[in-house]
C-alpha cells in the first residue's frame, strides 16, 4: 500500500534556535529543514533570524544571508538568482516554489518563513533533493528533434501558427516544483512520469517539426505513464513560470483519443 | 536506493516493462459512460419516484413499459462500467504490492459483473411479470 506516515528515520524531531544577529533592528523568522546524511540523526527544523536591513527581499537572499552570517553549513541550490534556472525549488510555507522569485513578504503574513525540500523526493542534504529519477523520466521521453527527412542545408522551418502552438510548453525550466506537488507522482513516481516530463513531451509532439509524434505517442500511451493524471492540477497551482502542465497533459489524452476515433 | 536494483541506471528503471500501449481506451469509456450517466439521471430520478409506495404489482407494472426497462437497463450498464474503471484507477494509484493489486483487481471486476447481472436480472424480472 501506499505509505501515508514519513518513515521513522524521516520523522522531524527537535531543532536548533540560533541566536539573533547583534545590532539588527528588524529580523525575519526563518525555520528550515535540516538533514545531514553523515550524523545519523533524524531530520530537524533549525530556527534562524534574518536582518533585513541587510539582506535581499527574496527567500534565497534570507537563506544566503544566514548561510553567510550565521550558519556555512546550510546546503542548498542556487544558481541564477532570477527565476531561469531553476534550482533553487523548494517548498516555501507549503507551496512548492523558487525561492529566488518569492518574496519573502509574500509569505508567512509576517510570522516565520517555512523553508522545506520538495516533497516525496530523497534529500541528499538539508535543501537538496534526489531529482535523479526525475531527470531519467526527461531523458525517456526524448527531448531532442526526430526526424526522417534527411537534414535540410538550412534550418528546419515553421510557419508562426505551428511555432505558436509551443508557446506555454517551452518555457519550461524543469525545477520539479510540478512533479513534487503531485499526489500521483508521490504515489506512483517510479511509474507514472510526472507533470514536468508530460509538459515536456507534450512540447516534442506539438511541434510541427519532429516526425515522430505517433511513436512518442505510443511510448507515452500507458495506464501508469501518462494516466496517473487525474487532473487535480496543483502543478498549474505550483508553477513558478505560470505555466499550466495540466493542460498539456489533457492535450496529450485528446491526441490518443483522437488517433482511435 | 538500496539493494541489487541500484545497480540498474535510472534511465532503465524509468523505461521497465515499457509502454502498454493501452489505456486510452478505459479513459475515453469513462467519459463516455459519464455524460450517459449525466443524460439518464434526470429520467432514473423520475422512475425511482413513480415507484415509491409501489407494491410489487404496481412496480410491475410501471416497469413493463418497454422505454422504462430500457432506461433502467442503460443507467445499469453506464454506471457500473463507471464503477469498474473508476474502482481500477483508485486500485491502481494505491495498492503497490503486485499480488494484492491483481486481487483486487480481479475482486473489482467480479463485484462489477455480479452487481451488473443482479441488476439487469431483476429489472427483467419485473418488466416481463413473470
Amino acid at each position: 500500500m501506499v505509505e501515508f506516515a514519513l518513515p521513522k528515520n524521516s520523522k522531524i524531531s527537535g531543532g536548533k534556535t540560533w541566536p539573533k544577529p547583534a545590532g539588527a533592528t528588524e529580523t525575519r523568522e526563518f525555520r528550515v529543514y535540516r538533514w545531514n546524511p553523515d550524523d545519523g540523526k533524524n531530520p530537524s527544523v533549525d530556527t534562524y533570524y534574518v536582518d533585513t536591513h541587510d539582506c535581499g527581499p527574496m527567500v534565497l537572499d534570507g537563506l544566503i544571508w544566514i548561510k553567510n552570517h550565521i550558519d556555512p553549513t546550510l546546503t542548498f541550490r542556487r544558481s541564477c538568482r532570477e527565476g531561469v534556472c531553476g534550482s533553487c525549488a523548494m517548498n516555501i510555507d507549503g507551496q512548492n516554489t523558487l525561492a529566488c522569485t518569492k518574496s519573502m513578504h509574500d509569505v508567512g503574513a509576517g510570522g516565520a518563513v517555512k523553508v522545506n525540500p520538495l516533497p516525496h523526493q530523497p534529500v541528499v542534504k538539508d535543501l537538496v533533493p534526489d531529482l535523479t529519477n526525475f531527470y531519467a523520466q526527461y531523458a525517456s521521453i526524448e527531448p531532442w528533434l526526430k526526424t526522417t527527412t534527411p537534414t535540410p542545408q538550412k534550418e528546419w522551418r515553421q510557419s508562426h501558427e505551428d511555432r505558436e502552438k509551443l508557446d506555454g510548453l517551452y518555457e519550461c525550466i524543469l525545477c520539479a516544483c510540478c512533479s513534487t506537488s503531485c499526489p500521483s507522482y508521490w504515489w506512483n513516481s517510479e511509474r507514472f512520469l510526472g507533470p514536468a516530463a508530460l509538459l515536456q513531451a507534450t512540447r516534442w509532439v506539438t511541434d510541427s517539426r519532429d516526425e515522430a509524434t505517433g511513436e512518442r505517442l505510443d511510448n507515452l500511451e500507458d495506464p501508469f505513464r501518462l494516466y496517473r493524471c487525474h487532473t487535480i492540477m496543483n502543478c498549474a497551482k505550483a508553477c513558478p513560470k505560470g505555466l499550466n502542465p495540466s493542460e498539456a497533459i489533457a492535450e496529450l489524452k485528446f491526441k490518443m483519443v483522437e488517433r482511435q476515433i | 536506493m538500496s539493494g541489487p536494483s541500484s545497480m540498474r541506471t535510472p534511465l532503465e528503471r524509468v523505461r521497465g516493462l515499457g509502454s502498454a500501449h493501452t489505456g486510452t481506451s478505459d479513459f475515453w469509456r469513462q467519459r463516455l459512460t459519464a455524460v450517459a450517466m449525466t443524460l439518464l439521471i434526470i429520467p432514473v430520478i423520475v422512475v425511482v419516484i413513480m415507484l415509491i409506495g409501489r407494491n410489487h404489482a404496481g412496480a410491475a407494472q410501471i416497469l413493463g413499459s418497454i422505454p422504462i426497462a430500457i432506461i433502467l437497463l442503460l443507467f445499469i450498464v453506464a454506471s457500473v462500467w463507471h464503477m469498474k474503471i473508476g474502482m481500477q484507477v483508485v486500485i491502481e494509484d494505491y495498492i503497490h504490492n503486485e499480488k494484492l493489486k491483481i486481487a483486487s483487481v480481479m475482486a473489482n471486476n467480479f463485484f462489477c459483473v455480479a452487481v451488473a447481472l443482479a441488476s439487469i436480472y431483476a429489472i427483467l424480472k419485473l418488466s416481463s411479470g413473470v
